[in-house]
């Protein structure tokens, strides 16, 4: 139990890469990127994990009654959860470009046209 | 409580497992995205169990709703062009890409 | 280099890569362990400041410096996907046809608008009481826009989302970000730093700095996340080429289903 979440975090950048390095399609890779991204955020959660805490929020919690859990690497996925999302859309305005000017969005068939 | 809890977290890691391995397999674009917005669910209810909601909120808006709707949009202006270009293979795709479109 | 060798190369790397990550997994501090010194210590100054939510005061006061940079990241996406999306010289507008809306979907989506829209306002407004901010506030009023596309069809969305006021805002939130930060300069501390006064603890106006910065995040992550989608949509939907417009489009009608079931939402 107490490396699974790391190893499926492994998996996850893993398969992403994977994805990435034998997609056919530029669109399908902007999202094997994105899996990649999410493996992030679970290896930085399941570092701020602790058992038996709570959300570090103290509305309705009185400070040091409970455990909480590390809040600051939620901070960090919180945030990088958002910007990635804005880095995916730049990325596919990439691949709307790369698919304009060349009529074709396989990595492939793109590298024929250059050499 | 406490093995209560490893339960939840072991299973929602390997759902969220099982979706990343789907998205990277589904090799239809229009396809990834329906399972990349899954994987955005399962993230953000593993997120949950996690404690961090502040992370499965912003998860599940952008993971399950503003990535695929993005990749869904690129598909469709890029098969637009292409069936432009006398591709009529396309087509065929671009009529599953609205209905996928529809059932979302 | 031939496919076959590419799949060695990348097993190759990948098996190196798994068996690295292995190895760190062992060294990492074990899961659901006791030990956070740096969330403690977040933990402590967060409650020292009166803000309930401490996720959002590490965001925007602890490490809002940081969050400074992950914000112009975010405006220099938006900013580069616009300028790359832009409708080029041989390229045309066509507008698209009013489509009709089934009533129910109608009806559902005319309700949901407004609540989303609240929610969304709320999760912003909230953000150092209760889990929200202005990142995750501001996606989800981004996108509660858009039901009005699937309500209605894309001119409705168009006429209460004019991109140039959005382009504008995304670029005064970025903008009142760095000038609070100034601010605290003026007020004779360092930049960034929460010169306020903290306020009573557990009410909207408690943080010092933190709901201001929080809702120059929401204002600019709301508008950033317009822009970004209506360069998109305006691609998927408005604008076509030349080459495409004369190829297929007097034929196009036929053999695609009406506007109202192609929405990709």
């Amino acid at each position: 139990m107490s490396v699974l979440p790391y190893l499926v975090a492994g998996w996850i950048f893993l398969i992403g890469c994977y994805g990435l390095a034998t997609s056919r399609n530029l669109i399908h890779a902007v999202g094997c990127l994105a899996v990649c991204q999410a493996s992030t955020y679970v290896l930085l959660l399941a570092v701020g994990y602790r058992d038996g805490g709570t959300a570090p929020v103290f509305s309705d919690l009185r400070p040091g009654a409970r455990p909480v859990v590390d809040p600051v690497v939620q901070a960090l996925t919180l945030t990088d959860v958002v910007v990635g999302a804005t880095v995916t859309a730049l990325l596919l305005a990439l691949v709307v470009q790369v698919g304009k000017r060349h009529g074709t969005v396989n990595p492939d068939e793109l590298s024929e046209l250059r050499g | 409580m406490r093995p209560m809890n490893d339960v939840l977290i072991v299973l929602a890691l390997a759902l969220v497992a099982a979706a990343a391995t789907a998205a990277v397999l589904a090799r239809d674009p229009v396809r990834q995205s329906t399972v990349l917005a899954l994987l955005g669910l399962a993230l953000a209810l593993l997120f949950a169990i996690l404690q961090a909601p502040d992370v499965a909120l912003s998860q599940l808006a952008v993971g399950s709703v503003l990535t695929p709707l993005m990749l869904l949009l690129s598909v469709r202006k890029v098969r637009r062009k292409g069936r432009a270009d006398g591709r009529a293979d396309d087509r065929e795709q671009e009529t599953g890409s609205a209905g996928e479109g529809e059932r979302r | 280099m031939s496919r076959r060798i590419r799949t060695w190369v990348l097993l190759l790397g990948g098996l190196g890569v798994a068996v690295l990550l292995f190895a760190a997994s062992l060294d990492l501090p074990e899961f659901g362990g006791d030990r956070h010194p740096y969330g403690a210590r977040a933990v402590e100054a967060a409650l020292a400041r009166h803000t309930a939510n401490v996720v959002a005061a590490v965001n925007f006061d602890q490490r809002a410096f940081d969050t400074l940079g992950e914000e112009s990241i975010l405006f220099c996406a938006a900013l580069g996907t616009v300028v790359l999306l832009r409708q080029t010289r041989d390229e045309h507008r066509v507008r698209p046809e009013p489509a009709r809306v089934d009533p129910p979907v109608r009806r559902y989506a005319l309700v949901a608008l407004p609540v989303t829209l609240l929610i969304g306002l709320y999760v912003v407004a909230h953000g150092q009481l209760s889990p929200g901010g202005g990142f995750q506030g501001g996606v989800v009023v981004a996108t509660a826009l858009h039901l009005l596309y699937i309500a209605v069809d894309y001119r409705a969305l168009e006429r209460i989302r004019p991109v140039g006021l959005y382009a504008t805002a995304d670029a005064a939130g970025e903008a009142a970000y760095l000038l609070l930060g100034a601010a605290g300069l003026v007020a004779g501390t360092a930049y960034l730093a929460n010169f306020l006064p903290y306020g009573t603890f557990g009410t909207l106006a408690s943080g010092g700095v933190v709901p201001l910065l929080n809702a120059s995040v929401g204002v600019e992550v709301a508008s950033g996340v317009v822009v970004l989608l209506a360069s998109f949509l305006d691609q998927a939907v408005e604008i076509e080429d030349a080459t495409e417009h004369t190829a297929s489009g007097p034929a196009r009608h036929p053999t695609l289903p009406p506007p109202s079931e192609e929405k990709p939402t």
